[in-house]
């Protein structure tokens, strides 16, 4: 019967019309600023620096070596040395930056930064609401903005976090030990 | 008294004016509401239709702007009004600036003969639908402007798409509309409205009520559904394979403009739809009398745009070869059967025989024709010659 097949389709459509009404679960749409998603665990974005203790300039475990500057393929890193040092989490005398900034709009969040760093000093953040309204200041994070404490990296990526943390653990442990025996012979 | 609110205000208003000039007051006092009015319905029937097919899909659709979305029109005015107004370097510019114009212009003269309510018709003419149906045919001129003034392939194409299928489709759509005239007797638009005033119990003698009226009511709209290039009969449009037919080129207000115009289309139609086949502005129920007219109007407008979204939400867009066959090979035939059983209807006595022939007129008809149609459509395994 010619017609039927349309009229299946009407039907079907006004079910589809109505059903939205009623049914909560057909309407899949998440309003976005209202309403979140929660963030999966491995969702990264953009690099940050990580700071133990409560202050940012004194704890960034940033060491100035710029590896990942000379590793970052779009080079949205900028790095220059300090011309002093102060001791890190296992005591050694390092440098730290004087200026660190990433700049947001040429970052391309490939992550080689993080893979790249010795010191498990730049991590991806989960963050992705970057957009500014400022394009040229805005866009450009310095160093205060990069630095997060290390709480936040635990709680954005908690599996990543406690591997790291262990891995520094056993590092800070062997630096103790080696430390220690040297103290005893002098 | 509320029924004739608007006639009573409008002479109310005349009063005030020098008599001198009356005249021109008058015509301006008609004319004033209707392109006031109209243009308001299609904001509003955007975000409907916005609105509703975002429900067919289970979506929200527009819900930011204003209190549920109502405001979205205002927002998409904004922003077609701030849009740079693009015109091709090799077009031809002064065609190119006309053809939204004389769409726009063609979209609003049929209101002139529409009856929006009791004695509420901006032009009363003896020859009312046949001047529907010549203004209707300017906009293909307007289509066919656009198209060729843009240079663009795309444009062209869409352009002799648009004019190829409003073509096809007016014959239906004229023959679907002459058997109510042959029944009337009239092509005055407020005669044929008055023609089906009245009630059988508790039906009313409209025209959509009986066996031909029906079968021409359903023609009328397919017809109207492909006059007015709406889905699924966008084919002048087909953003998949022509991007956007004739109004490719436009931009801006421009293009507002196009789709300010193929709304008022829509609407002019669906209203000489219920002119010719819904009785006008009448009542539905006799106990519903009491309603001033222009509510049923708009009601029985605003019902069919509501049909008009719930089919674009449904049906997919035809094919070319779908579209023509259809029109020439399923339309034509059947329009031609409905004015056959309009006549049988109109000289056989009242009571059982005439509804039984003319009902069995088209039932057979429709058999016939339908399958045609479908054995047509027979879907073959494609062989290739070379490939394999």
């Amino acid at each position: 019967m010619l017609g039927l097949g349309i009229i299946k389709g009407l039907v079907e459509t006004a079910r589809n019309f109505l059903g939205s009404f009623v049914d909560k679960k057909r309407l899949v749409t998440v309003q976005f600023p209202e309403e979140r998603l929660p963030v999966a665990e491995a969702a990264r974005n953009f690099p940050f620096l990580i700071y133990d203790g409560v202050d940012p300039e004194q704890g960034l475990r940033c060491v100035a070596c710029q590896i990942c500057e000379k590793e970052c393929p779009p080079r949205c890193i900028t790095i220059e040395k300090s011309k002093d040092k102060k001791p890190d989490f296992v005591g050694k005398q390092q440098f730290y930056p004087a200026v660190f900034d990433i700049d947001v709009s040429v970052c391309m969040s490939c992550q080689i930064c993080v893979e790249v760093c010795p010191f498990d000093a730049i991590r991806m953040d989960n963050e992705f609401e970057l957009s500014t309204t400022d394009r040229f200041g805005g866009l450009l994070w310095t160093k205060e903005k990069l630095a997060r404490p290390n709480e936040y990296y635990e709680a954005i990526h908690p599996t990543e976090a406690a591997e790291v943390e262990a891995r520094r653990a056993e590092e800070k442990a062997q630096a103790e030990a080696k430390k220690q025996p040297s103290a005893v012979t002098q | 008294m509320l029924d004739q609110v608007f006639v009573l205000l409008k002479h109310w208003l005349l009063g005030y004016s020098p008599a001198a000039i009356q005249p021109e007051v008058s015509i301006l006092l008609t004319i004033l509401p209707i392109l006031l009015v109209f243009p308001v319905l299609f904001a509003l029937t955007t975000v409907l239709e916005r609105k509703g097919l975002g429900r067919i899909q289970n979506r929200y659709g527009p819900n930011r702007v204003g209190f549920y979305g109502i405001l979205q029109p205002m927002a998409d005015a904004l922003k077609s009004l701030t849009k740079e107004d693009i015109v091709p370097a090799s077009a031809d510019r002064a065609v190119h600036f006309l053809a939204p114009l004389v769409l726009l212009a063609v979209a609003f003269l049929p209101y002139a003969v529409l009856p929006i309510g009791r004695n509420m018709i901006a032009a009363n003419l003896d020859a009312g639908v046949l001047f529907f149906f010549a203004i209707g045919a300017i906009s293909e001129l307007s289509v066919f402007m656009a198209g060729w003034s843009s240079r663009n392939k795309y444009s062209l194409l869409g352009a002799m798409r648009a004019v190829a299928q409003m073509i096809s489709y007016e014959v239906p759509l004229l023959l679907s509309s002459i058997a109510v005239i042959m029944a009337a007797g009239s092509l005055n638009t407020v005669e044929i409205v008055n023609k089906q005033a009245g009630f059988s119990g508790i039906f009313p003698h409209w025209y959509v009520l009986t066996p031909w009226g029906f079968a021409g009511f359903v023609l009328f709209m397919i017809a109207a559904t492909a006059e007015t290039n709406r889905s699924p009969f966008d084919l002048p449009e087909g953003e998949s394979e022509i991007i956007a037919g004739y109004y490719l080129e436009y931009s801006g207000f421009k293009f507002a403009l196009f789709f300010l115009g193929e709304y008022l289309g829509m609407f002019a139609i669906s209203g000489l739809g219920i002119t010719l086949f819904l009785g006008g502005w009448g009542a539905p129920l006799p106990f519903l009398t009491w309603v001033p007219s222009w509510i049923w109007f708009f009601a029985k407008l605003l019902g069919l745009i509501i049909g008009f979204i719930w089919v674009r939400g449904t049906l997919p867009r035809l094919r070319m070869d779908q579209l023509m066959n259809f029109a020439w090979k399923f339309m034509l035939p059947m329009a031609l059967v409905v004015v056959v059983s309009a006549g049988a209807w109109r000289f056989l006595p009242q009571g059982v025989t005439r509804w039984l022939v003319s009902t069995l007129l088209l039932a057979v008809a429709y058999a016939l024709l339908a399958r045609g149609v479908e054995t047509r459509n027979k879907i073959a395994k494609r062989t290739y010659r070379f490939a394999e």
